[in-house]
């Protein structure tokens, strides 16, 4: 047996969540000592745990991290209101761990008052990352400056804030140096220029900075001058008339910031200016040109000299040749993101295909993650992606229109997504589009063995296709559904395996409630949370497929901040079937050998 | 653990391949009472999309007025405003009208810029328009030879001659026009 001391040496060499926890499944006094020592806490569901569970266990903790909505809530699939309220974590972490240090949340509501508990309830408050949050205004954001004496990071990733005046930046008192990183490119008001220069210049160990749009160009070379250790750069509008004057001022700041890894912003490009950057290019890991909205020659220009670079996120106005050069030049890259300039054009007048990507796959042989949204792909294409990049672990691909077979073959593309699952062996996170049936889904069920997410969309044929993925993906755990034709067959045939994922989301498919509230009443150890906003939705047969629904496992039985569209199905006891849906019912519970009578009202779940 | 499994693996004995019914892909093997469900406004998504085309170009192309799913293609709100503002402004842009006005003309006119792609072209469109005659620009001098100059209003409300900055710049900064009378237009050509 090691005395505690050296137990808590090793442990402090595990960072990972996942070392972590099995650690402490090794016995009691490694699970005792683990808790004592664990500093860092993960939850990747805040449905998943009760708050208080979490104290309990961990009572030394110094940062949290909790995600709250589903995925698909990023492009409107989960409605206002759903849940995802991050304020019963904040009383309690508030008042069990005074030394917190660290919060970081994602896709979760945060209220003003939230913010101003964090403000006032940690005296060593030191990173606030709040990405894809909304509920907060500028508000609780003054409340954070004002309060916050030793922030390092605010970072504001993608929120949507009620912005009622830039006012807010100013409330970083004179004394406040201690400024790592600030991303504030998400929201859109105009902040006092002159407070944030006065914040950079008293902020040297400053490194991230990430303005908004409303931060003229001709004040960057100002803001670059007053911090020349500046390591992640992103600009403001990037636009103005053509002046020599500000031109040679912004280049020459440029060319003075000789720690400048990564650049961002761009909006509203003026292409004039883009040379301005050329200095910086060779040193550059990471470019975020995707708000810049200039064609292929401009940003081909740029990456070319790019022969560091990391990461890159482009529009598709890069164009095949466009990334023809980057396989050339960027002989580092790993990840590789392209999105659409315009996502709902009828006529495509952008010369980006799938052959872009197949020349990158081929230039970069360390390329990993791809997110590319195009108009057409084949199972060629797919497959030489595949043999190039062995090494892939991120590969999502988007085809605009939905169910678009291969454009050369007019197949479908089952037979080159199951070349990527295939050769890619290492690959954990999958999103396929095109035209996709059953066999997509044997094929990954087969080889995909380390997939831990996957996003389907508009494929399948019948609940085989889930059925594959359900019982053949032995480390899956989130698993995002829409638009496909599986029902009640393969999930119930599955539900085991769905306490061992982190969520299932399926909308517009063929699941119906029955299922769903069977699902439930076996389950315990599963929340399964009907979504669905029909207004006849109660008087609905229980056969009828559900508009939406979210599986979760959870500890913590079911939650109750539920708004009136939300379902949590087979909880209550009073969540009966109507006449109709007896038959169903029948059917579903003879196989136990139990049936309750019941009665003809139905009540929600609380 | 086991208990629950085997009570509710019941669909394990079903053999889900044999489930399968001859079909193109694509084809919903789904009852219809199911698939035509009660569901009042909501649109199935069977509605939407192209399923497989036979024609290649129906495949490359949907018509313009194309039904947009929701939350599909799955980018980001932001994202979609960001360039739909960028869209407009092009598209208000691409119409870059100014209002052209000629002394002695009884009413005015008004002209796209962003046709023009130099100053040969924009005089030879006002030439056509005004059915009148400028001269040819010098760098000193101004406008040589005829009775009309082609002047316009910058940004600043100042009155300037056209032809002295480079093209884009002009573009991105012209207001107005004005096509002056030569014996009016003399202060401004000097100095």
């Amino acid at each position: 047996m090691f005395p505690e001391e050296v137990l808590e040496h090793v442990f402090s060499f595990l960072n990972s969540h996942t070392d972590r926890n099995t650690a402490s499944l090794v016995c009691k006094s490694w699970y005792e000592m683990e808790r004592w020592c664990r500093k860092r806490v993960f939850i990747g569901n805040c449905y998943a745990v009760n708050p208080r569970v979490v104290i309990r266990r961990f009572p030394e903790v110094k940062s949290v991290e909790l995600k709250g909505k589903p995925h698909f809530a990023d492009f409107n699939l989960v409605p206002e209101g759903w849940g995802g309220y991050v304020y019963p974590w904040i009383v309690e972490i508030a008042r069990a761990y005074p030394w917190l240090e660290e919060i970081r949340l994602k896709r979760m509501v945060v209220t003003d008052e939230c913010l101003e508990i964090v403000a006032k309830s940690f005296r060593n408050f030191r990173v606030l990352v709040l990405e894809s949050c909304e509920g907060f205004s500028t508000d609780g954001l003054a409340a954070v400056a004002a309060n916050c004496r030793n922030l390092r990071v605010l970072d504001l990733r993608e929120c949507e804030v009620e912005e009622l005046s830039g006012h807010w930046l100013s409330h970083f008192p004179d004394s406040f140096t201690s400024l790592e990183s600030l991303n504030m490119a998400c929201l859109g008001s105009e902040v006092s220029f002159s407070a944030l220069e006065r914040l950079v210049a008293r902020s040297p160990n400053l490194k991230t900075l990430r303005l908004n749009r409303t931060v003229p160009i001709e004040k960057l070379s100002t803001l670059l001058q007053r911090a020349p250790q500046l390591v992640d750069f992103g600009t403001g509008a990037y636009s103005a008339e053509i002046r020599q004057d500000v031109y040679s001022r912004l280049a020459d700041a440029f060319s003075r910031s000789k720690n400048l890894k990564s650049l961002s912003g761009f909006w509203d490009v003026t292409p004039a200016y883009l040379p301005a950057i050329y200095s910086v290019c060779s040193q550059l890991t990471s470019l975020n040109l995707s708000y810049a909205a200039t064609r292929s020659p401009d940003l081909t220009k740029i990456v070319s000299q790019c022969y560091n670079l990391q990461r890159l996120v482009v529009l598709d106005y890069i164009e095949d040749t466009g990334l023809n050069t980057v396989s050339m030049s960027c002989k580092d890259l790993r990840e590789l993101v392209v999105f659409p300039s315009d996502p709902f054009v009828g006529e495509v007048d952008v010369l980006l295909t799938e052959q872009g990507l197949v020349s990158v796959s081929q230039g970069c042989s360390k390329l990993q993650s791809v997110l590319y949204f195009c108009h057409q792909m084949s199972n060629s294409a797919l497959i030489s992606i595949s043999k190039n990049r062995p090494n892939l672990t991120c590969f999502r691909l988007c085809i605009i229109e939905p169910r678009v077979p291969d454009y050369v073959t007019h197949e479908p593309l089952d037979v080159g997504f199951g070349s990527i699952v295939e050769n890619c062996k290492q690959l954990t996170r999958l999103s396929m589009s095109g035209l996709l049936t059953d066999r997509v889904f044997e094929y990954i069920g087969t080889h995909a063995k380390n997939l831990d997410m996957l996003s389907i969309a508009f494929a399948g044929d019948s609940d085989l296709g889930l059925h594959h993925v359900l019982s053949g993906c032995d480390s899956l755990r989130k698993l995002e559904i829409r638009d496909c034709p599986f029902g009640d067959k393969a999930l119930l045939a599955n539900a085991s395996k769905l306490e061992k994922m982190r969520s299932l989301w399926m909308s517009s498919c063929l699941v119906s409630f029955g299922a769903c509230k069977l699902l439930g009443q076996k389950m315990p150890g599963l929340n399964v949370e009907v979504i669905d906003e029909r207004e006849n939705v109660n008087s609905l047969p229980e056969y009828v497929p559900v508009e939406k629904v979210y599986i979760y496992r959870t500890v913590s039985g079911q939650r109750f901040d539920t708004p009136d569209f939300v379902r949590i199905m087979g909880k209550d006891k009073d969540d009966l079937f109507s006449d109709k849906g007896l038959k169903v019912a029948v059917l579903f519970c003879s196989n136990f050998g139990t049936f309750r009578p019941c009665c003809c009202t139905r009540s929600r779940s609380l | 653990m086991d208990h629950k499994k085997t009570t509710l693996d019941l669909f394990n004995n079903v053999d889900l391949a044999t489930e399968l019914t001859l079909g193109l892909p694509g084809t919903d093997n789904q009852p219809e009472i199911i698939k035509s469900s009660l569901s009042g406004n909501k649109r199935t998504s069977s509605e939407m999309g192209s399923s497989t085309c036979t024609d290649e170009n129906e495949s490359r192309f949907s018509p313009p007025t194309k039904e947009q799913v929701v939350g599909w293609p799955p980018v980001r709100s932001y994202r979609k405003n960001i360039l739909q503002v960028k869209k407009t402004e092009s598209e208000m842009g691409s119409g870059m009208y100014v209002k052209v006005s000629m002394d002695g003309a009884p009413y005015l006119r008004k002209l796209d810029l962003k046709m023009y792609q130099s100053y040969e072209e924009l005089m030879k469109g006002l030439q056509v328009m005004f059915k009148c005659i400028i001269g040819l620009y010098f760098e000193r001098e101004g406008y040589n030879g005829s009775q009309h100059v082609p002047t316009y209003e910058d940004k600043d409300g100042d009155w300037m001659l056209v032809g002295d900055v480079p093209w884009e710049m002009f573009i991105s900064s012209c207001k107005r026009l004005r096509i002056m009378k030569s014996c009016e237009a003399r202060g401004l050509g000097d100095c």
